[in-house]
């Protein structure tokens, strides 16, 4: 299990992560969703130790992230930030020892060519696999559908979905398709202005009522083959 | 070309030909008169080109490494600069005579010491804590350097003449004339210091993914990156000492051995470093003082190209 506890950060006088007390339950997929500048990569950085906090304080099945040796936590969590720039070339089979997950993401005919000399998507994909790769029990992932297409974010979603149900995994992912959300999450966790505004699971989050008060829209929401599909486009 | 071999083992395997072939040019070439003399003569001027080009090598590979750039060496953020000031500032505040009465080796370790903290001091807060921009660290190398020559020479210029000529000799780089004193505390120094890089060497390819990627794949961030620019501390103080500064030669080198490899892993990188520097200064030198028969050119080459290549890697990452 993930407890958060008051975590703040302020940058200057704006306060982006404000107080936030959550318990994430160990097991399944929960998105983390809400406005851009709500604070969700903030939180994410805060929970994996990339980025100190101001007040408050994290454990991850009872450690605490600030204090506990990072290669302790290296084994139980891993982390994808939204954006990965390298500098050392790297090839998808110099980082990924499991051919398992380079299979697993399509990247077999890939994995000889350069970090840099693959698309935005087929990076993308490399980087979740290697996230994938540390065998991690809790997997954090920032916006990991970014530059993804349907095909493959659809993939990439059945996969964590599978990797929950099947390997026991605790994906925490930060999502702003709010549909890939309800299809595939078991719990969802709305922020809005570095606050928790609401959480559930998804049957009580993909409502229109809900989701009015977290992005200030009006969404409609539509029962098609047994999910919840919200529509907003106009 | 045998297929069982890498391209990072080729290039070694070649490059450590070309060394040997220009060490055996410098020792041997235009020699006359009892060869015992000559090689020993030579020699020592070999080991220190050989540990110059070691120690500025391998400095600006751990440091681009710690930067996550490949832009940025230890001379463009003003280390050597810091080091000169350190031992300008000696001289200003204690005299040239208490330094003369100090043995050369403990005051060169001394020097060191007194660098390994400054530069922590200085270079600790840019590196550790979030990520920065390539711009703002450029920008304050130049300020730290231009601050720290500045300061050198005003002090400088207010010493006595004799205790500045006495100083002047460290001010420029000339690969010619290497301290000769200093040559055993150097091979001890370096020596340990490439003991402590290669127990933490797999640390090196993980710091490479960047700090986000080093932190989640359970390096212990804060150390490692401390550690490492103590390294990089040490071993500018060396080849500072030994030479002089000079700016551009660890990005030329660095820059040349990581197209020449071709992938990040340190293992294959710092060698060639290594191997190309040792290539350029002894290859260089030999070149000059046998072929040129002039001696002090070197560094005004190596300046010249390795600024080529500095501009050429600002401009380049400014078009994308």
């Amino acid at each position: 299990m993930i407890v958060t506890n008051q975590v703040t950060k302020s940058y200057g006088d704006s306060c982006v992560v404000d107080g936030v007390t959550l318990n994430l339950p160990k097991g399944g997929i929960t998105s983390i969703i809400g406005p851009n500048g709500a604070g969700k990569s903030t939180l994410l950085s805060m929970v994996s130790r990339l980025m100190s906090m101001d007040k408050g304080s994290v454990t991850v099945d009872g450690l605490d992230v600030t204090k506990t040796a990072s290669d302790v936590l290296a084994r139980r969590l891993s982390i994808l930030r939204q954006e990965n720039h390298m500098t050392a070339r790297l090839t998808p089979a110099d980082k990924i020892h499991i051919d398992q997950a380079i299979n697993y993401l399509n990247l077999d005919a890939l994995s000889h060519r350069f970090l840099d000399e693959l698309s935005g998507g087929q990076r993308q994909r490399a980087f979740v696999a290697m996230v994938l790769c540390q065998d991690t029990d809790y997997v954090l992932l920032d916006e990991p559908l970014n530059n993804l297409d349907m095909k493959h974010a659809m993939a990439m979603m059945k996969l964590l979905r599978k990797a929950a149900d099947e390997l026991g995994k605790t994906v925490v992912l930060v999502l702003h398709d709010i549909n890939f959300a309800s299809w595939y999450s078991d719990y969802i966790v709305a922020m809005k202005h570095g606050k928790v505004a609401a959480q559930g699971t998804a049957e009580a989050m993909i409502v229109p009522a809900v989701l009015a008060e977290i992005y200030e829209m009006d969404i409609k929401v539509h029962q098609i083959g047994g999910q919840r599909i919200s529509v907003y486009y106009g | 070309m045998p297929a069982n071999l890498s391209r990072p083992a080729l290039v070694l395997i070649a490059l450590a030909v070309l060394t040997l072939l220009s060490i055996v040019c410098f020792m041997t070439l235009g020699a006359k008169g009892s060869w015992s003399f000559v090689l020993s003569f030579r020699g020592k001027k070999l080991l220190g080109l050989i540990l110059v080009a070691y120690a500025i090598s391998v400095s600006t590979v751990l440091f681009q490494t710690v930067a996550n750039n490949r832009i940025l060496t230890p001379s463009i953020m003003g280390f050597d600069a810091l080091y000169v000031l350190i031992k300008t500032g000696l001289v200003f505040f204690f005299g040239i005579g208490a330094l003369v009465a100090v043995d050369p080796q403990i005051q060169f370790v001394l020097q060191v010491a007194v660098m390994v903290v400054f530069a922590l001091l200085l270079f600790r807060w840019l590196f550790l804590g979030e990520e920065r921009s390539l711009h703002l660290l450029v920008l304050v190398g130049i300020v730290f350097g231009i601050l720290f020559r500045s300061i050198s020479n005003l002090l400088q210029r207010m010493l006595d003449p004799g205790a500045f000529n006495v100083l002047q000799d460290s001010m420029y780089a000339s690969f010619a004339t290497t301290d000769a004193t200093l040559l055993a505390i150097s091979c001890v120094i370096v020596l340990a210091v490439s003991l402590v890089a290669w127990r933490i060497l797999p640390a090196f390819d993980v710091l490479s993914l960047g700090r986000a990627q080093a932190i989640n794949l359970g390096v212990n961030y804060q150390r490692t990156v401390v550690t490492i620019l103590v390294l990089i501390a040490v071993l500018v103080s060396v080849s500072t000492a030994l030479v002089g500064p000079i700016t551009f030669f660890g990005l030329l080198v660095a820059t040349l051995a990581h197209s020449l490899v071709g992938n990040s892993r340190h293992i294959y990188v710092l060698p060639a470093s290594v191997l190309l520097a040792v290539i350029c200064l002894v290859g260089g030198q030999t070149l000059l003082e046998r072929a040129f028969a002039f001696d002090t050119a070197l560094s005004i080459i190596i300046e010249f190209l390795g600024g080529i290549v500095f501009i050429f890697l600002v401009l380049r990452r400014s078009a994308r």
